[in-house]
């Protein structure tokens, strides 16, 4: 081969590495960027510059390291299911123990960063949107280390079916307030927090929960959630010497698969499964699976897959899972789709449901609702692997906070 | 000459200000929005701000989200009111007409299609509340190639820098938004105002408009003082919540509000 093609090629080569985007501007090819009233631009270049800053500072990183291990408790186990792994007959399954952390979700990984920057960029009152209350609950949990005023947006709707997270917010000195406009849901919090940030600027700094909304969003939330898979890929080489066949994750916004899928974005070899929630059936309409059933377009500062009608208003979603219940996906996702880098598939809630109890019974972990999606495909999937490959699926959380909704499905009253 | 550009001519020359109201199109009923159209122009409106429609309005206040809310009960679409526009235009061919609105409905019809129908239908202006210039690189050719006059949001928080980069790629006039915040929530200050006009001023010479905080015929008279035009919106959106039921009584409290702001500018 001639000196010039091997250094095209090399160039080429370099040209296609995934884990360089998004670009300066916050574009995963035609998706993400920034789509906000001209009020918000810039407070987000300001956003994007301090954590451009801070992300390459040494007391910054270290001050995250240590919070990550002494007040999270990570590295989160990487755990082999072994019964499992038996029942199903196919691929080894490990689960990446993200239930584990503080507050019992991933959720607090991206908190926990994002509020170092925000103290660090003087900011004194914190926002967020939430929709299971995973993230409202995180949120406020920093926010009540570093003293710091928290007021946390969530759907009428989301109130009355998480209760119990609401008082965890309320407990832990947050001020929630119920958002009536619209759905009622996840997206209607999330616009009522833009509409408060857009007003408090000077003072405010708001959490977003998931890799969505304007640039710096996605990438931000990504880069402090890919410790998830970051711990993974050093603990599976640890395990098996090998990197794994396939990971797999749930979607709503999307936080916890990118955290997970983007450390192994550049390996090839590894497929990638992003399981969304079909609801009631991807046919009957009533899902939240943008990625399999929904068609590009912008909402909450950035493009991307959404749930919307053939006039562009966003439609309402189902999902029996809160945190699965949004009309958009983070814009990373739908550019990994695109190119088809990872695949994205569907599971019902019915079939979420039974994981739920599956893995309960099966290896004595309670997962999330959310969670219980990403094991649902596990089952299908396991069984068509042979029995030396291996899959690592994210529990993204702990069921704790799903107790009574599963209970009131199955009719038992307490 | 557009139609814009000939407004603004002609009250620089008569020393006037041109009054802008905003109407959700749509609400409180499709009826009575281009009824309603005709009687602003019969009580001093110079340009017309139509609001279309959209389920995530994150940029509006209450008062503009629960008209969005009421318009799409009825389904009004983003063709909807282009064809409210086109039968505004059969008996109106000098009164400009400006959409504002969100990018999605826009994104889904396609920029050019989009463009073309608006101009058809004898639209002026489009200002898209969430397409900063930095999204719009095919947005912004596709408007200008149909004549169409792609209006920008200048806030409190641009920055000189910004203010150049975003008025080299507006026309018509430019809109500044004169308080932090969503729409109708607070008050603005008339003399923060007159500072930030002066520097815009400084980098364009496109007409200005100012919006957002504007509540009565006093704060629009103040606003006059120093800016091209008055945009005033929540106050006469508010008054489609109070008499929602009423089409004859919206259009009479509407056009008492402007007759008074209309008074009140010369």
């Amino acid at each position: 081969m001639k000196m010039v093609d091997l250094l095209m090629m090399i160039e080429e080569q370099a040209e296609k590495k995934l884990s360089d985007m998004p670009d300066e501007n916050g574009h995963f090819g035609p998706y993400g960027g920034m789509f906000v009233a001209e009020t918000l631009m810039e407070p987000l270049q300001e956003l994007k510059h301090a954590y451009l800053k801070y992300m390459q500072d040494e007391d910054f990183l270290a001050e995250l390291d240590k919070d990550l291990s002494d007040y999270v408790g990570r590295p989160s186990p990487l755990y082999f299911a072994e019964r499992m792994t038996r029942e199903l007959g196919g691929a080894k399954v490990y689960l990446k123990r993200e239930d584990l952390n503080h507050t019992g979700a991933h959720k607090v990984n991206n908190t926990i960063g994002q509020m170092l920057l925000a103290k660090r960029m003087g900011k004194t009152r914190i926002i967020a949107e939430t929709g299971a209350g995973q993230h409202g609950v995180a949120t406020a949990t920093v926010a009540a280390r570093l003293d710091l005023e928290c007021v946390v947006y969530m759907g009428a709707e989301d109130i009355q079916r998480q209760a119990l997270n609401v008082y965890r917010m309320k407990l832990l000195g947050a001020k929630v307030v119920s958002v009536e406009s619209g759905s009622r849901t996840l997206k209607d919090a999330l616009n009522e927090a833009m509409r408060d940030w857009v007003t408090n600027i000077d003072n405010t700094f708001y959490i977003i929960g998931t890799a969505a909304g304007p640039h710096p969003y996605p990438a931000m939330v990504r880069d402090f959630q890919s410790i998830i898979g970051r711990e993974a890929k050093e603990q599976i080489l640890k395990h098996e010497g090998r990197l794994p066949d396939a990971l797999v994750a749930c979607i709503g916004g999307g936080s916890n698969a990118i955290g997970l899928f983007y450390p192994f974005v550049d390996d090839q070899d590894v497929s990638m499964y992003g399981v969304e929630a079909a609801g009631h059936g991807l046919e009957t309409g009533e899902h939240a699976a943008p990625l399999c059933a929904g068609k590009p377009g912008v909402l909450h500062g950035n493009r991307t897959y959404l749930m919307e009608d053939q006039h562009g208003q966003i439609i309402p979603t189902h999902s029996v899972s809160a945190g699965l219940d949004y009309p958009g996906v983070g814009p990373e996702h739908s550019w990994l789709k695109d190119i088809g880098r990872a695949n994205y598939v569907s599971v019902n809630d019915t079939e979420a449901l039974k994981s739920f109890h599956y893995l309960t019974r099966v290896e004595g972990i309670i997962p999330a609702l959310e969670s219980s999606h990403a094991i649902a495909y596990v089952k299908k999937l396991a069984p068509t692997m042979d029995k030396d490959q291996i899959i690592v699926v994210n529990l993204s959380g702990r069921g704790d906070k799903d107790i009574h909704t599963v209970a009131t499905i199955d009719g038992i009253e307490f | 000459m557009s139609r814009i550009k000939s407004c603004f001519e002609q009250l620089k020359q008569q020393h006037k200000q041109a009054l802008i109201p905003f109407v959700t199109a749509g609400d409180p009923n499709p009826e009575i929005t281009v009824d309603l159209m005709h009687a602003m122009v019969e009580s001093g409106a110079d340009i017309i701000e139509l609001g279309v429609p959209f389920s995530d309005p994150m940029a509006d206040g209450p008062v503009i989200q629960k008209a969005s809310e009421r318009a799409l009960i009825y389904g009004t679409s983003l063709s909807d009111v282009l064809m409210m526009v086109k039968t505004f235009r059969e008996k109106n061919n000098d009164t400009p007409v400006i959409l504002m609105g969100y990018l999605n409905p826009i994104e889904v019809m396609g920029y050019e299609v989009f463009a073309k129908a608006a101009q058809d239908c004898g639209v002026d202006g489009i200002l898209t509340v969430d397409i900063p210039p930095e999204e719009a690189g095919t947005y912004i050719p596709a408007l200008r190639n149909c004549e169409l006059d792609p209006i920008f949001l200048l806030s409190p928080t641009t920055t000189k820098e910004r203010m150049k980069i975003i008025c080299e790629y507006a026309s018509g006039f430019i809109y500044y938004v004169a308080v932090k915040g969503v729409t109708g929530t607070s008050a603005l200050d008339t003399q923060e105002v007159e500072q930030r006009v002066s520097i815009i001023r400084e980098v364009t010479d496109l007409p200005i408009a100012v919006g957002f905080g504007i509540k009565n015929a006093q704060s629009a008279a103040a606003v006059a003082q120093v800016a091209d035009a008055v945009v005033v919106g929540s106050a006469l959106v508010n008054l489609v919540e109070q008499n929602a039921l009423e089409n004859n009584k919206i259009i009479k409290e509407i056009s008492r509000v402007l007759q008074n702001m209309h008074s009140a500018l010369t």
